[in-house]
């Protein structure tokens, strides 16, 4: 009896998830499946995976790929990098911090930085320029733009989520292996490298899932250009729709969902994995 | 054959040379790394203190603050900020507290529905929004208040996992079964006893909800609410420099208040080892 009413003391934190988070969420998997008279049908998942849409989900992809792909494993050279150095240093502070500021860079600021270094007026531009290198093929807008733009913020996510496991990598480990006349290279082959592996799969796909749900940056930066799939849902949105395509945009919503989600339990799955080695 | 060499030798001399290299190489990364995560903070404080021709001055930042735009943003961003902390706090110090006292069983799923925001991505909620409550009144969905609501449900993953770990370091039983026993009621345990010994979390929670307000623009932009970021992004299309100046600002802001964080929790800390 006790135990039922002490549920009850969950029941704000629940309505209020169930009405701003589940209701809107519920919304959208069931407009995917209905026509804008409210009757069901695939016609929108069917042209969610048609032509202009399958492209958007491919650039998506793409781009949150390689973007997580490069912020992977160059936020992992970093944090290797910081783990040689002695614990308790400055440079571990100061990584440590500039990830976890450098984490909220993204969005509308990070777009007009870019803009500021490296658009037709930036400084880097500008530089280069008077240098003669001929920056005309390079459009900040574009697929390498927006690359360089979204590893701005791949790599200090990376840095953060996979510095823990590299911490926990016992030192004393690699001490038996050597002890056991393991070189360096077959100590990261059999030990480090299996170990390290969970987590290093588990933070790149979160790191897709974050440029694959990023929206702000690429807004803010190519006003739509680029044929992302947020992008395409906002267009949507915003009322240039077709007639009788008016759920068209829930049902690149659902495809997104989906897809995060996979991504995210992907992730979740690689976590509990390293907990068991890591304390 | 140099499987049986000299120990010595192998341990020594290689290796050693092998770790060096490694270093030069770490520096090396290091020092691009922050030569690419300088030079756009840089580019942009230069890009705003630009001037006519080749000079640079402050022009910019005073045409900032007498747009009408940024003059009536900017406390609408702060207001946002001041309200969705407050029904963060409102909300979730009770809940977590409540799982952790009474339904300890439970922190499992109520974690896992507090990470559920990172699944669904922003720009599908707010199209999840816009189509589930096309019928409710204007001064809900026509106004921020729906951007406070919604924020404080993209808070969540981080708001759950800072109080959490915030209670889980404090006596929490003892403390409310010490003053049930003495007689005090649940909103007085609640007030002056749970919310105290959480005062470093809570503000952690605040300052987080806080920075990711100041610079939410997806949600706002679609549902076509004016805030500091929407109105940056507009302004931005007829001056880059003006939109660069707000961004630095909206960054400064958030930074600062981060760096409020990291200061006060060192500051909590010292004072937890001294205690001890």
């Amino acid at each position: 009896m006790r135990r039922r009413l002490d549920l009850l003391g969950l029941l704000p934190f629940l309505a209020y998830v169930l009405v701003f988070l589940g209701v809107p969420a519920v919304a959208v998997a069931v407009g995917a499946f209905q026509t804008d008279t409210g009757n069901w049908t695939l016609a929108n998942l069917t042209a969610a995976v048609g032509d202009p849409y399958l492209n958007a989900f491919v650039v998506s992809i793409e781009t949150s790929a390689l973007t997580a792909v490069i912020g992977a494993v160059v936020g992992l050279a970093i944090a290797f990098a910081v783990s040689a150095s002695p614990a308790g240093g400055v440079l571990r502070q100061v990584v440590s911090t500039a990830s976890g500021v450098l984490a909220y860079f993204a969005g509308v600021p990070l777009a007009f930085a870019f803009i500021a270094t490296v658009g037709s007026q930036g400084i880097v531009t500008k530089w280069l320029v008077s240098l003669g290198v001929d920056m005309s093929g390079f459009s900040l807008f574009g697929f390498l733009g927006i690359t360089l733009v979204y590893v701005y913020f791949q790599v200090p996510l990376m840095v953060l989520v996979i510095f823990p496991a590299l911490e926990g990598l016992r030192p004393q480990w690699q001490e038996a292996a050597a002890n056991l006349g393991a070189t360096r290279w077959q100590y990261w082959r059999t030990v480090g490298g299996p170990l390290l592996l969970p987590p290093f799969l588990g933070a790149l796909m979160l790191l897709f899932a974050n440029a694959f749900a990023a929206y702000a940056t690429a807004a803010a930066l190519t006003n739509g250009v680029i044929p992302l799939v947020p992008i395409q849902i906002a267009s949507l949105m915003s009322g240039n729709v077709a007639v009788g395509q008016e759920n068209l945009g829930n049902a690149l919503g659902l495809g997104m969902i989906l897809i995060v989600g996979l991504a995210l339990a992907g992730y979740a799955l690689m976590q509990r994995r390293t907990a068991r080695w890591l304390r | 054959m140099s499987l049986v060499a000299d120990p010595v030798r192998v341990a020594s001399g290689p290796r050693r040379r092998h770790r060096r290299g490694g270093r030069v190489l770490g520096w090396a990364v290091l020092l691009v790394a922050a030569l690419y995560f300088l030079v756009p903070v840089a580019a942009s404080v230069e890009f705003s203190l630009r001037g006519k021709g080749d000079t640079h001055d402050l022009s910019t930042w005073s045409a900032l603050f007498e747009q009408p735009g940024f003059a009536e943003n900017m406390p609408t961003s702060l207001e946002l900020a001041v309200g969705t902390v407050l029904i963060t706090l409102l909300l979730m110090v009770p809940t977590t507290a409540w799982v952790h006292l009474r339904l300890p069983r439970l922190r499992r799923l109520v974690e896992s529905i507090c990470v559920l925001p990172l699944v669904i991505p922003a720009v599908v909620l707010a199209n999840g929004v816009l189509v589930a409550f096309k019928g409710f009144p204007n001064w809900i969905t026509g106004t921020p208040v729906i951007l406070a609501l919604e924020y404080v449900v993209l808070a969540l993953p981080f708001t759950f996992r800072t109080l959490d770990s915030g209670l889980a370091a404090i006596p929490l039983t003892t403390l409310v079964e010490a003053a049930r026993n003495l007689g005090a009621s649940w909103p007085h345990v609640l007030l002056r006893v749970v919310v105290p010994n959480l005062r470093t979390a809570i503000l952690n929670a605040a300052i987080l909800s806080a920075a990711m307000v100041l610079g939410e623009f997806t949600i706002a932009n679609l549902l076509l609410l004016n805030t500091l970021p929407v109105w940056t992004v507009q302004a931005g299309q007829q001056d880059a420099q003006v939109a660069t100046a707000a961004s630095m600002l909206i960054l400064l802001v958030s930074w600062a208040l981060l760096m409020l964080m990291s200061v006060f929790g060192q500051r909590g800390a010292r004072r937890t080892r001294r205690s001890r």
